[in-house]
């Protein structure tokens, strides 16, 4: 059992890594990946909503009938991110400005659907927990990851958290602009797949 | 027909749960989500219509009831010692509500300054009618008879190229600052004194 759980938890970090291996729910990862700080703070949205849909859903496996059972999941799902933006205008109103709309559209994120139906209407509440933490870190990981890449060489600047800078490139480095535009995320995820994939290969 | 039954019974069940749980979330957040919105919404649109208030406009706050229900009014006293209000009110846009703040001068009748406060609309789309000043700033200076439509409406207001359900909105939300402004009036002036 406790061997089951560390492979379904680990295996979000790594092996199925969300926007890396499985390259699902690009919409957020393209879109909020300008610097650190909203990387992460939408991964720690998308990780809340996963763990809790993955737990009902799971506790939920029996009672839902299979043919309306995607709509079940659309429900759980689409409650949860409610309760996700409300949290985040009542606590930390800033961020929810930054990542606006996309907080909302964690509904039809094709990871959080993709656990519902792959993982947690299969098996039962600890596992399915544990998957979607797993998942949901390595989502916030390779967020956060995308996002220094970008920020650092589109703005120069660092920034983890509460929107004051970590770390600074000195006065004589030129912001790469290219890389905080959208195509910046695109060239910027196509390297990081390609390393990865590198890597994985030895 | 079992079957039937058994769907509509759980999607039901499912559906007024979670709709309960929300109700009761957003209840719960609601006085911390005002304070949010009056702190890194309100606060700024206020900073640059009274941008050379003599007073605080933010801590004299006061409420008047306009047909039941309460308008949030912020006096403001400007730098030749004129006094003025400002308030909020919504126009539906393309993703939601759109709040627009409208400062007005008590003494003149015009328009000081008008600035979007909390939206939904689509980023770099509707979302230029809060970044891109030249939208908002049309009503600046504007007396209140101007007719605050848009101009395709046979109004004064132009719109933004592109994202005109966004531009409804906020003229919506204009016309009807007007309305309450000249229903309120004495009211306003009663309470400020």
């Amino acid at each position: 059992m406790a061997q089951s759980l560390a492979k379904e938890f680990t295996k979000g970090l790594w092996a199925e890594i969300p926007p890396f291996r499985l390259v699902l729910g690009l919409c957020p990862v393209l879109a909020v990946t300008k610097s650190v700080e909203n990387g992460i703070g939408m991964g720690i949205a998308t990780t809340f909503v996963l763990i809790f849909s993955n737990l009902l859903i799971s506790l939920l496996r029996n009672i839902i009938p299979s043919k309306v059972r995607i709509a079940c999941y659309v429900v759980i799902i689409a409650t949860f991110v409610t309760i996700v933006e409300l949290l985040m205008q009542a606590y930390t109103y800033e961020l929810f400005l930054k990542l606006g709309i996309f907080i909302p559209l964690i509904v039809v994120n094709c990871i959080v659907l993709g656990r519902a139906e792959a993982f947690a209407s299969k098996n039962g509440p600890v596992l399915s927990i544990a998957d979607g933490l797993g998942i949901g870190l390595g989502f916030t990981l390779s967020l956060a990851a995308l996002g220094a890449v970008r920020e650092l060489l589109g703005n120069g600047t660092l920034t983890i958290w509460g929107g004051t800078p970590v770390f600074e490139m000195g006065a004589t480095f030129l912001p790469f602009q290219f890389m905080i535009e959208a195509p910046g995320a695109f060239v910027g995820l196509g390297l990081m797949l390609c390393m990865m994939n590198l890597i994985g290969k030895k | 027909m079992r079957e039937m039954i058994n769907m509509i019974v759980v999607l039901t069940v499912l559906t007024a749960f979670s709709g309960g749980l929300l109700a009761a979330i957003q209840s719960g957040t609601a006085v911390k989500i005002e304070d949010q919105v009056l702190k890194f919404q309100k606060a700024p649109a206020i900073a640059e219509i009274f941008p050379e208030a003599t007073n605080d406009p933010l801590a004299e706050r006061f409420n008047v009831s306009a047909d039941g229900a309460e308008l949030q009014i912020f006096p403001g006293i400007l730098a030749d010692g004129s006094k003025a209000v400002a308030f909020e009110t919504k126009g539906v846009g393309f993703g939601g509500p759109i709040g627009l703040m409208v400062g007005i001068n008590l003494d003149t009748d015009q328009i000081i300054q008008a600035r979007v406060t909390t939206h939904a609309e689509t980023p770099g789309i509707g979302t230029r009618a809060k970044d891109d000043l030249s939208f908002v700033g049309q009503f600046a200076g504007k007396g209140l008879d101007t007719n605050f439509a848009l101009k395709g409406d046979n109004g004064e207001i132009d719109a933004m190229s592109g994202a005109t359900v966004t531009s409804k909105g906020v003229s919506i939300a204009a016309m009807q600052a007007k309305e309450l402004y000249q229903k309120l009036k004495p009211e306003i002036i009663k309470q400020i004194k």
